[in-house]
């Protein structure tokens, strides 16, 4: 399993490494950037499905605290940009925590709701606290990463860093899966009762969980406002926290690689559907509707389903 | 004085749409466990069809009314029979998601068929304002609210009286226990969606005059709807009135004594309050089970 996971990693940094070099489409390069960035955050949605049992719709929300925060940090009050990432995390996560501490102690969809009323929430303020967050018209100016004299100023530079953080992101993940904590989260999600009999404090769990997700929303968010310089709340609302649930159903909900699977092709889809502009709703909601139809546990789910049918 | 009065108008005219929806959430909630986000669309394509049939088909607008609620209730009642039905997993989590999906879907649909331009329906009897205790109201005020407690009157015959209306009632409370009596569990969830079809699309219809409608205006009712129906007691009938006509009133209020830039924050943060500090609401009885 470990051996497995090593290998597919390898080979992802190989072809990750091999895209870089080779891709100067500036074009292909941002959709590739686009879907390291939903990587990171699908990441953290499948963690808090498969280890914790519950969806957020917020995780937009997430993402636009990290890019916010970071954006108002530099070009505000002129931090340096990889501190205003530390920072932006810090905030993230203590609105995530309170959040979550509530909403989490109760059994059901309660969390669904209260996500999906904190990011609507987080998008008008973020329309209407004009003096602060630039209001519909958004933070232009944001200053770019830097190491030294190296400035991550063009779309090549920052794909190997964004990616750098996909693959951390997923080593991580996988680590925390096979860990003694993700035994024990696993096991949640079969039976909490059991779970709790055995001295685990399910709740408290679940909250981590779902700090940490937010932490990876937060951290795209603000790779994202470095990267392309510019942010308006639009990127944040409610319709990417929804997009971002999607791209986590269909890659399948509980799997790491399921993460990058759904977030790369739902990611190439909305970009092949922008020729349809108007239909591209219709077909995305399609898509949802039929895969959660017929294929509840998405599409590496159901690959393995039909190994495992094959290998007994 | 004067000022409050006419903020509590217009919370009471909100509320009633409000209460509406957050009927047709609960309807659907007792009958199968979910909730139903596809509610909003109702609230869209109530407004929308009725647009379309008395502005494009020129019928008149009685006619073009009730044939857009009937259309609205069957399209319900067909998504619950062909789609909700037919999902494989029943997981709870993976039915509210489905009816995500189809919320979003049907929403490019509207976008297909009407264009993103808003579309006003005439008030039901004309716009002439009438002045009570200083406050003015217009007539469409006085609609929406008549048709709202009329509705209200004619559910609870409808649940108390009917046979269907009782059967709904017990599947609510016990479904193994209303399948052993002999009730068909399938066809009163499938009523239950109709039901909620037929409320959503009404708030849709009566609303329009006052806000225009267009393709997209269900979503945030919707949800407000849904916030109302957790601030009632999610699933209690008597609830969601109560949560509507408050949501209502709270949001129409605290935008007039407060600031209007924050009207629509209003309605989500007393969602997020109440599930944190009383999440079976004002009405609500079910025990909510704690991890």
């Amino acid at each position: 399993m470990l051996r497995k996971f090593k290998y597919q990693i390898l080979l992802l940094i190989i072809l990750i490494i091999i895209l870089g070099v080779s891709l100067s489409s500036n074009y292909f390069l941002l959709i590739l950037n686009v879907i390291g960035l939903n990587t990171l955050i699908v990441i953290g949605i499948n963690l808090l499905v498969g280890y914790a049992g519950q969806i957020s719709l917020g995780h937009a929300a997430f993402y636009g605290i990290g890019a916010y925060s970071s954006a108002i940090l530099t070009t505000i009050y002129n931090v340096n940009p990889w501190l205003a990432i530390i920072f932006a995390a810090v905030i993230t996560a203590i609105v995530a925590f309170l959040i979550g501490k509530p909403s989490l102690k109760l059994k059901g969809h309660y969390l669904v709701m209260a996500t999906l009323g904190f990011n609507i929430i987080i998008t008008i303020i973020l329309v209407q606290w004009e003096n602060f967050t630039g209001g519909p018209s958004g933070i232009p100016g944001i200053p770019y990463l830097d190491i030294g004299d190296f400035s991550f100023d063009s779309d090549k530079k920052i794909f190997f860093l964004i990616w750098f953080f996909v693959i951390l992101a997923l080593i991580l993940a996988y680590n925390l899966v096979n860990s003694r904590v993700g035994r024990a989260l696993k096991s949640l999600h079969s039976s909490e009762i059991a779970a709790e009999s055995l001295g685990i404090d399910v709740s408290m769990y679940k909250v981590k969980i779902f700090v940490l997700s937010s932490i990876l929303a937060s951290v795209a968010g603000s790779l994202y406002a470095h990267y392309v310089t510019f942010i308006s709340p639009k990127s944040f609302d409610i319709i990417f926290s929804i997009e971002i649930v999607i791209m986590s159903i269909f890659g399948g909900m509980s799997t790491i690689f399921g993460a990058l699977i759904g977030s790369a092709s739902l990611t190439i889809l909305g970009e092949l559907l922008t020729f349809v502009e108007d239909y591209s709703t219709i077909v995305l909601g399609l898509i949802l509707v039929l895969t959660l139809m017929f294929l509840p546990e998405g599409i590496v789910g159901f690959f393995n389903r039909i190994k495992n049918k094959n290998s007994l | 004085m004067d000022n409050f009065f006419q903020f509590l108008i217009a919370g009471i005219t909100t509320g009633s749409i409000y209460a509406l929806i957050a009927l047709g959430f609960s309807v659907v909630h007792n009958s199968t466990g979910i909730v139903n986000i596809l509610q909003c669309e109702f609230i869209t394509y109530g407004g929308m069809l009725t647009v379309t049939f008395y502005i494009f088909s020129k019928f008149p607008l009685p006619v073009a009314i009730i044939l857009s609620i009937i259309a609205v209730s069957i399209l319900s009642g067909l998504f619950e029979k062909f789609v909700i039905r037919n999902s494989k997993s029943k997981d709870i989590i993976i039915l509210i998601f489905i009816t995500i999906g189809a919320s979003i879907f049907f929403k490019g649909i509207a976008l297909a068929l009407w264009g993103s331009d808003p579309f006003a329906l005439p008030s039901f009897s004309g716009d002439r304002v009438i002045k009570i205790f200083g406050a003015s109201i217009i007539p469409q005020n006085l609609w929406i609210i008549g048709i709202t407690i009329f509705t209200f009157i004619i559910l609870y015959l409808f649940f108390k009286k009917t046979l269907i209306g009782k059967a709904m009632r017990a599947v609510a409370i016990n479904k193994k226990a209303a399948s052993i009596v002999g009730i068909d569990i399938n066809k009163m969830v499938f009523y239950s969606f109709v039901l909620s079809g037929f409320l959503g699309s009404l708030a849709g219809i009566i609303i329009a005059p006052i806000t225009t409608t267009s393709y997209d205006i269900g979503f945030m009712i919707g949800l407000k709807g849904f916030a109302a129906a957790i601030l009632g007691g999610y699933g209690s009938m008597g609830g969601s009135i109560i949560g509507g006509f408050l949501l209502g009133i709270f949001e129409s209020v605290g935008a007039g004594l407060i600031s209007s830039d924050y009207k629509d924050v209003i309605a989500f943060v007393i969602l997020i309050i109440v599930l944190f500090v009383r999440p079976t609401g004002i009405l609500g009885q079910k025990y909510v089970e704690k991890v």
